[in-house]
């Protein structure tokens, strides 16, 4: 399931319904993404995400449909916020169900490693010494990479 | 067409989306990379570094040799940065 939302989520309760009262699941890992209020070298103390309406969705639900392709999941759940947040605040929730840990482990950090290369979203951030937009950063197609896509992306290599 | 810009390419461009009946001679993703150059001072700053520019076919990232006949609704921002 795919939720872009501009509120926060509550992780036990997205958890709950994840879960929809089966007894056949063994094992859920969740990840969750938050604001730090440092970058690289700057204090942070606003973030603003934008994203692609439409083609957000359609790229996290190719994604999802991937990891339930790779590995034998029950359910899996993507959350990612837009708008305006500060630091501590949730950006991101991914949780995977399967009845045993491992591929519930696995599925959660291709999900994210897909979802930091592929799916649309811009980070923009304000602080005390400015503001700007957020680099990609090359690692993030590394950590894709390692999954030695059995898809093949489409997207160029990273050049920033 | 449908032209949608988002990031700092749009901030640049200075506009979010447009319809425009594209010239002829763009058949691909790189010959309306380098068309919107031409296209006064924001597109011209906007496209400066247009290797690092993504794109995106009808929702679905697209590489710069890719044909664009057809396509309803193309899209150009910064490399993603979610997650």
């Amino acid at each position: 399931m795919i939720r872009i939302q501009e509120g926060d989520f509550d992780l036990s309760a997205e958890i709950e319904a994840l879960k929809d009262s089966r007894t056949d699941i063994g094992a859920i890992v969740t990840f969750t993404g938050t604001v730090r209020d440092r970058g690289s070298d700057k204090v942070i103390e606003s973030m603003t995400l934008e994203h692609y309406p439409g083609m957000t969705e359609k790229e996290l639900a190719r994604i999802e449909q991937e990891a339930h392709a790779r590995w034998p999941l029950q359910a899996s759940l993507i959350i990612h916020r837009v708008g305006k947040l500060l630091p501590g605040d949730n950006i991101v929730l991914v949780a995977t169900a399967s009845a045993h840990r491992h591929a519930a482990f696995e599925a959660a950090a291709f999900l994210m490693d897909y979802l930091k290369t592929d799916a649309p979203f811009w980070k923009f951030e304000e602080g005390p010494d400015g503001a700007g937009w957020v680099d990609a950063r090359e690692t993030d197609g590394a950590a894709k990479a390692r999954w030695s896509a059995k898809s093949s992306s489409k997207e160029e290599p990273a050049s920033t | 067409m449908r032209l949608l810009y988002f990031a700092w390419v749009r901030e640049k461009t200075g506009i979010s989306s447009e319809e425009i009946d594209l010239p002829a001679h763009i058949e691909t993703v790189g010959d309306l990379l380098r068309w919107q150059k031409t296209r006064g001072e924001e597109f011209a700053a906007a496209f400066e570094k247009d290797r690092v520019i993504r794109a995106a076919i009808d929702q679905t990232h697209a590489r710069h040799d890719a044909a664009i006949a057809g396509a309803r609704e193309i899209a150009f921002f910064p490399p993603v940065t979610g997650g």
